[in-house]
C-alpha cells in the first residue's frame, strides 16, 4: 500500500516544470491564435469562434479525418494480430533469443524519414526490388500515380515499421507467465488454441492495451513517412491529419484556422487517450 | 509445430530485412549502375557514396548535431524522470493520477500541434537553432515515456528495501543514488534506449527548430535532391549511416532489454 | 510575451481554469474526497468528474459551433448545466 505524502510533489516538480514549459505555454499560444485573425505581430483582430466554424465545416478536413480513422483502423487490425502471432513464435531461450530481439528492433530505430526513403526506393518500378518484382509478375503497380497502390504501400510500410513494437510488447507479456501454467495445461492436454485462449490471451490483456494505445496514437499522428514516400498524393489519397495541419500552418501560414484545427485534433486525442487510460487503470484495479 | 513457428518467424524477419538490404545494396553502387538496371548485389562495388558523406562537413556535421541533441535529451529526460518515477511508484499524493494522465497526454499529442508555438517560443527566448532547443522540445514526449517505464521497474523493487535503508540511517539522496539506482540498472538502460530511439527518429520538431548550426542529419538528407534529379547512391549511404547508431545502442543495452523483457516490465 | 498574442477572452478563460484548479486543490486539502459511483459508468473522484465535465463541455461547444448557427453562449450555458450535473450527480 502506498503512503499518502504530499512531499512527493517535490520529486515530481522538475518533471512538472519541464513538461509544463514545453506543453502549457505552447498550448496557451495555440488557444490565443485560434480566436484571432493574425497578419503579423502588431496586426491582429479578435474573431471569436469563426475559425472553429470554418474548420469544423471544411470538407477537406472531414475527408482527411475520415482517411485518418480508416488508416488507424487498418493499422490496428493488421498489426495487433500479426504482432501477437510473431510474439508466439519468438524463441525464449538461447543466443537466438537476443539476436531475434535485436533484429526485430531495427525498424524501430530508423529515423522516420529514412523509413520513407527506404520504401520510396523499394517500391519504385525502375530501381526498387518490390516495384520491379510486382511489375514483372504482370501486376501493374505504381505508388506515385495509382491511389490504391499508394494507400497499400503506406500501410505495408507502417506494418514493416511498427509490428515489431507490438510483437516485442507481447513477447514481454508472454515471458511474465509462470511455467506452472503451461505445465498445468500440459497435464490437462490442452490444445495450443486453448492454451492461447485461456492462458496467454488473458495475461496479455494489459500489454495489449498499451500496444493498442501506442499504435493508435502514433498512427493517428503519422506525418513523416507518408510525406517522404508519397508527399500526400496522388491527389489527397495519403494526406493524413498531421500533414493537412502542417500544410495549413507552415505552407499557407493560416495561423488562426491551423490553431483551431490543432485544438480540435488535440481534443480527439485527449478523449481517446482518456478512454484508454481509464480502461488501463480499471484493468489494474480488477486484476 | 516448432517448424511452422520457425517458418513464420523466418518469413517475418526476411520481410524486415529485405528493404534494409536493398538500401545497403544501393549505397555501394554508383548512380549509373543504380539507374542502369536492377541487380541483386553491387556489380562494381564502390565506396564513393560514403566518401562524399565523410569528406563534406555539412554532411557529417548533421550526424554530430543529431547525436548531440539526442544524448542531451536522454540525459535530461533520465535525470528529471528518475525522482518523479520514484514518487509515483512509492507515494500517493494530491492529484497524482491526474498528473500522470496529463504527462501521458503529452506523449500522445501530435507534434504538428505544437509546431508553430514551439518555433515562436524558442525564437523568443533566443534558443532557436541550438541543440538544447531540440533536446528540450523532445522532452515533451520522452519525459512522460521515461516516467512511465521507470515507474514500472521501480514498482518491482520491494518497498522493504527503502525502509531498511532509512532505518540504517541513509538520507534520501544517498539511499537513492547508492542503493536504489543500482537496483534498477536494467530499467535505466531500457529507458535510455527508448529515449534515444524516439529522439533519434523524430524529424518534424527537429527540423522546425533548427536552420544551420544544429541541423539534424534527417534534414540534411533533403540535399540529395538537386536540379539534376535525386542522388540515389548518396541518399542510400546516408540512410544506412542513420541506422548504425541505433544498432550500436541496442547492442550495448541488449542484456538489459532482455532482462527487462524477462521481468515483463517493458 | 508579445508573441503569445494574448487577448482578454483567452486570458479570462485560462484564469478561470487556473482558479478552478487552485480551488479544487484547497478543497481537496480541506476535505479529501472519496470515490463514488453516480450516473457515470465508472466510479469517480471529484477531479475525475471535473475533467469529464470540462471535456464534455469542450465537445458540446464544438457540436454547437460546428452544426448549428446558434450563438456560442448557448453552448456555454448548456455546458454550465452539464458541468454542474456531473459534479453533483456523476
Amino acid at each position: 500500500m502506498k503512503v499518502y505524502n504530499n512531499k512527493a510533489w517535490w520529486l515530481v516538480l522538475p518533471v512538472f516544470l519541464l513538461v509544463a514549459f514545453s506543453a502549457i505555454v505552447p498550448m496557451m499560444t495555440v488557444v490565443n491564435y485560434s480566436v484571432q485573425d493574425i497578419f503579423d505581430h502588431s496586426t491582429r483582430y479578435f474573431v471569436g469562434v469563426d475559425w472553429y466554424k470554418q474548420v469544423l465545416q471544411d470538407t477537406r478536413l472531414h475527408d482527411s479525418l475520415l482517411r485518418q480513422f480508416i488508416y488507424s483502423g487498418c493499422v490496428l487490425l493488421i498489426e495487433i494480430p500479426l504482432g501477437i502471432a510473431i510474439a508466439l513464435t519468438m524463441p525464449t531461450k538461447g543466443r537466438w533469443a537476443s539476436l531475434v530481439l535485436i533484429v526485430m528492433a531495427i525498424p524501430l530505430l530508423i529515423p522516420w524519414n529514412v523509413v520513407g526513403t527506404i520504401w520510396q526506393i523499394f517500391g519504385r518500378a525502375d530501381i526498387g526490388l518490390m516495384g520491379w518484382a510486382l511489375n514483372s509478375l504482370g501486376i501493374s503497380y505504381n505508388y506515385a500515380s495509382n491511389t490504391s497502390d499508394a494507400w497499400v504501400t503506406v500501410l505495408i510500410m507502417d506494418v514493416w515499421h511498427w509490428t515489431s513494437l507490438v510483437a516485442l510488447l507481447c513477447y514481454s507479456g508472454l515471458r511474465a507467465i509462470p511455467d506452472v501454467y503451461y505445465q498445468a495445461a500440459r497435464i490437462d492436454r490442452a490444445s495450443a488454441w486453448a492454451v492461447f485462449r485461456h492462458i496467454q490471451l488473458p495475461k496479455l490483456k494489459s500489454v495489449l492495451l498499451i500496444a493498442v494505445m501506442l499504435r493508435f496514437m502514433d498512427s493517428f499522428m503519422i506525418y513523416t513517412e507518408p510525406f517522404v514516400l508519397t508527399g500526400g498524393g496522388p491527389g489527397n489519397a495519403t494526406t493524413f491529419l498531421s500533414q493537412t495541419l502542417t500544410q495549413m500552418a507552415i505552407g499557407q501560414f493560416d495561423l488562426g484556422p491551423a490553431a483551431a484545427f490543432s485544438l480540435v485534433y488535440f481534443l480527439i486525442i485527449l478523449l481517446v487517450s482518456w478512454l484508454f487510460y481509464t480502461a488501463m487503470t480499471h484493468n489494474d484495479k480488477t486484476r | 509445430m516448432t517448424l511452422r513457428k520457425k517458418v513464420v518467424l523466418g518469413l517475418y524477419i526476411l520481410f524486415l530485412l529485405v528493404p534494409i538490404y536493398w538500401l545497403l545494396n544501393m549505397s555501394f553502387k554508383s548512380n549509373t549502375e543504380i539507374l542502369g538496371g536492377l541487380s541483386m548485389w553491387p556489380q562494381s562495388f564502390t565506396l564513393a557514396n560514403y566518401q562524399v558523406i565523410f569528406t563534406d562537413p555539412s554532411w557529417y556535421e548533421g550526424y554530430l548535431n543529431s547525436l548531440y541533441y539526442v544524448t542531451l535529451n536522454t540525459l535530461i529526460s533520465l535525470s528529471v524522470a528518475l525522482p518523479a518515477a520514484y514518487a509515483f511508484s512509492r507515494y500517493r499524493f494530491l492529484g497524482d493520477k491526474h498528473l500522470f494522465f496529463w504527462l501521458l497526454t503529452n506523449r500522445m499529442a501530435p507534434p504538428a500541434v505544437f509546431l508553430l508555438p514551439f518555433f515562436q517560443l524558442y525564437s523568443s527566448i533566443g534558443l532557436f537553432d541550438t541543440h538544447i532547443a531540440v533536446a528540450l522540445a523532445h522532452c515533451l514526449f520522452n519525459v512522460p515515456l521515461a516516467v512511465w517505464i521507470l515507474e514500472g521497474f521501480m514498482s518491482g523493487v520491494p518497498k522493504e528495501i527503502d525502509e531498511t535503508a532509512y532505518i540504517d540511517g541513509y538520507s534520501f539522496p544517498k539511499f537513492f543514488v547508492k542503493i536504489f539506482i543500482p537496483l534498477i540498472g536494467s530499467g535505466i538502460g531500457v529507458t535510455a534506449f527508448f529515449c534515444f530511439m524516439f529522439s533519434w527518429v523524430e524529424l518534424l520538431l527537429a527540423r522546425t527548430l533548427t536552420s544551420v548550426n544544429a541541423k539534424p542529419i534527417a534534414a540534411v538528407m533533403t540535399r540529395t535532391v538537386s536540379a539534376s534529379g535525386i542522388d540515389w547512391g548518396v541518399l542510400a549511404a546516408a540512410g544506412v549511416l542513420t541506422i548504425l547508431p541505433g544498432m550500436l545502442v541496442i547492442w550495448f543495452v541488449r542484456n538489459h532489454v532482455a532482462k527487462g523483457f524477462a521481468l515483463g516490465r517493458v | 510575451m508579445d508573441w503569445m498574442a494574448w487577448t482578454l477572452p483567452t486570458a479570462l478563460f485560462f484564469g478561470t481554469i487556473a482558479a478552478i484548479l487552485a480551488g479544487m486543490t484547497v478543497w481537496e486539502l480541506r476535505s479529501p474526497c472519496i470515490e463514488r459511483k453516480g450516473f457515470l459508468p465508472i466510479s469517480t473522484t471529484r477531479g475525475d468528474r471535473l475533467f469529464i465535465g470540462l471535456l464534455g463541455s469542450a465537445y458540446l461547444h464544438l457540436l454547437v459551433v460546428g452544426t448549428t448557427d446558434w450563438s456560442v453562449w448557448i453552448a456555454s450555458v448548456l455546458s454550465l448545466f452539464w458541468l454542474f450535473a456531473v459534479m453533483r450527480w456523476g
